[in-house]
């Protein structure tokens, strides 16, 4: 059994409710934070710790707070963003649902470590079930005195809000989500000014990730120096990770980062093997932003080592061979999955999500899904191939937020590794039009193997 | 606190066209208001239009729109630019349920596609069609985050996970017999979870 520092206790009945919590343990660090401990001693806490932003990014948490501006004479904020909208990815959403006040917990530290008295949880607005749990352990934790007006007695005030999104994937970014909390359209923000010095109505703000701000609890009931020995390397602690696709026990799991990929993927702890015993084609692992890997990339590198489900294994060999451990979530793709269509779906959803704020990701975007539309349904060129190549290099790196990034890799990745099922879609044109949806890979199956063209 | 919204006993008074919440609701839009600074009143447009498309009619009309604007002192465009920019803002009218599939990724690779076709089939209506009776419309929807269950639906605030056609049967089914029963469009979650 992998270690457990999240989830540990989900399996206590009511755990989602303040007393079973509470009785178990919980609140502990607020008791400790608050009562023994300086804000600049939890920030140490969590620098020691070595964690690393869980929302995508993986920027240390620590550094990012220490950039928070303590000089203005502005309010603080700090923002919990809960927006979950990246495709692979349902953690936030597992860890909303089963123990609500590790985020609450979280929440109080955090806030007071940054001296924020006012902070928001950002839920996207189709989590109205969580956004009930939420509020209501909110309810609890202030009729118990965790909340509201000098918590426990200390000098220390805070008040927790709920906030609902809209439906909009880009405000996950975190300026969007700002602008959104605003009241406004969620179109990012140009960067600098950053939100630790401008943020929230123009004052100074950190934006976490939901489990970044739970994994908090742990590192100040542990100490940091102890909750850095979790993991491997830099990737410290544990991470969560959202499985989905073709496996046997789809689901949200906690692991000890660096753990092998091979045992996430096979052992019956984790995801339990492909589905219906058959081979793996290809691993999406840190959400649909990140580069695609082919099979023979997953479980080894480029260099022949295990692969790891860490920050730095997972990137291992560049974009060229490698790929990121992003959100965590962790997408299997088996044998008769088929790529190009996969790949415009995601292409439709970036399209679909752009805020139509800079060209290159407005246009690119629809650019890139009206190419693949082709390919897939079988009117497509084979310079098309190239031309999606080209469309996707024109966005990356020349937009204002990263999704104009997030649209290209998966093109980009999807025809590194897949060329020969893009050309075999041009090249089989009368096969492939009308065919409907997943039965495709049957049907070449039963004639001639995708797989197995090269 | 004193940096926070007061509470402005007028608001009863404002209205546009016909459109007005009503007395209960007025005192919960008042408690969201009061959750931001002064002046920034604005940022609870989000959290209304929520309220408002479920109580005033299911969707947002322009009437409901410059209503909310009047409420939050903001211009009516103000309210217009958010209304089109989110998905969950519904400008025309629609059924008393929605029903949302996940046409993203990792559904459509685990049956989302044909689940999507199947309850066109079955509702006789195309994605972003209203059922004849006023019940049921179908739209297309990206991730809902919860693929790990896919296929996935929600339906209002209900989600439903792992979607077999027997299972659409089955919900389909319950929800018309149900749907004499209940007030329109289900407005009791605002109160809970707004
Ligand atoms: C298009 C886009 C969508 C994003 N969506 C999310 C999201 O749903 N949840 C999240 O925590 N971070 C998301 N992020 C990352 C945030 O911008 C930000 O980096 C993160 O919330 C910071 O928290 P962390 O340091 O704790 O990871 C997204 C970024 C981009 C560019
Ligand atoms: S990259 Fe796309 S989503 Fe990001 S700001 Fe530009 S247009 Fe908007
Ligand atoms: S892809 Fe359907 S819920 Fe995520």
């Amino acid at each position: 059994m992998g270690r457990k520092i999240l989830l540990d206790k989900i399996h206590i009945p009511d755990i989602q409710t303040f007393k079973v919590y509470k009785d178990n343990g919980g609140y502990a660090s607020v008791e400790k934070a608050l009562k023994k401990m300086t804000s600049a001693e939890v920030i140490e806490e969590v620098k020691k710790s070595g964690l690393r932003g869980r929302g995508g990014a993986g920027f240390p948490t620590g550094m990012k707070w220490s950039f928070l501006d303590t000089k203005s004479s502005n309010p603080r904020y700090l923002v919990c963003n809960a927006d979950e909208s990246e495709p692979g990815t349902f953690k936030d959403r597992y860890l909303i649902d089963n123990i609500p006040h590790l985020l609450i917990e979280g929440l109080i530290v955090s806030s007071y470590a940054l001296g924020a008295n006012t902070t928001f949880i950002y839920v996207r607005g189709e989590f109205k079930q969580q956004i009930g749990i939420l509020n209501r352990a909110i309810r609890e934790a202030h009729e118990n005195g965790f909340l509201g007006k000098n918590i426990l007695g200390t000098s220390y005030s805070l008040d927790i809000h709920v906030q609902a999104g809209g439906g909009a994937y880009i405000c996950g970014e975190e300026t969007a989500l700002l602008e959104s909390l605003e009241g406004k359209r969620g179109n990012p923000r140009l960067k600098p000014p950053f939100p630790a010095v401008k943020g929230l109505y123009g004052c100074p703000t950190v934006v976490n990730n939901v489990e970044t701000l739970a994994a908090v609890v742990p590192i100040i009931n542990l100490g940091g120096d102890e909750y850095a020995k979790i993991g491997i390397g830099r990737s410290t602690g544990t991470k969560l990770i959202s499985a989905c696709g073709h496996i046997n026990k789809p689901g949200v799991y906690e692991i000890e980062m660096g753990i092998t990929v091979e045992e996430f993927l096979n052992s019956e702890e984790y995801c339990g093997g492909v589905r219906n015993n058959k081979n793996i084609k290809a691993l999406i692992p840190g959400g649909s932003s990140v580069p695609i890997l082919p099979a023979h990339l997953i479980t080894t590198t480029a260099a022949n080592t295990p692969r790891l489900m860490s920050y730095e294994s997972l990137s291992e060999g560049g974009f060229a061979t490698g790929s990121m451990l992003g959100s965590g979530g962790f997408i299997v793709f088996d044998e008769d999955a088929c790529i190009v269509r996969n790949t415009w779906n995601f292409s439709r959803f970036y399209h679909h999500e752009s805020c139509g704020q800079c060209s290159p990701c407005r246009e690119g975007t629809g650019w890139l899904e009206k190419i693949l539309h082709r390919i897939e349904h079988g009117t497509g060129k084979l310079s098309d191939i190239d031309l999606l190549d080209s469309v996707a290099k024109k966005i990356e790196g020349n937009t204002i937020c990263p999704l104009g990034d997030a649209a290209a890799w998966p093109v980009s990745s999807a025809i590194r590794h897949f060329r020969h099922e893009f050309e075999f879609h041009v090249q089989n044109a009368d096969i492939v039009k009308d065919i409907k949806h997943g039965s495709l890979s049957k049907y070449l199956k039963k004639n001639f193997s995708l797989n197995s063209i090269y | 606190m004193s940096h926070e919204n007061k509470i402005d006993h007028k608001l009863h008074e404002v209205t546009a066209g016909e459109v007005r919440f009503s007395d209960e609701t007025l005192v919960r839009v008042q408690a969201i208001i009061a959750r931001y600074p002064v002046g920034k009143q604005k940022s609870a447009l989000l959290p209304i239009l929520h309220i408002a498309q479920e109580e005033l009619g299911g969707h947002l009309s322009a009437d409901v729109m410059n209503y909310v604007a009047s409420i939050l002192k903001i211009q009516p465009i103000e309210v217009y630019e958010v209304a089109t920019f989110y998905t969950q803002y519904y400008l025309d009218k629609v059924g008393k349920y929605v029903v949302e599939v996940c046409r993203t990724g990792p559904c459509a690779m685990c049956g989302g596609e044909d689940i999507a076709d199947y309850l066109e089939r079955k509702l006789a209506i195309k994605t972003d069609e209203t059922t004849p009776d006023g019940l049921f419309t179908i739209r297309r929807v990206e991730c809902l985050g919860a693929c790990g269950y896919a296929p996935v639906m929600q339906i209002n605030t209900e989600f439903h996970e792992f979607l077999t056609k027997e299972k659409i049967d089955k919900i389909i089914n319950d929800l018309r017999a149900k749907a004499h029963e209940d007030k329109p469009k289900d407005a009791k979650w605002v109160e809970k979870f707004f």
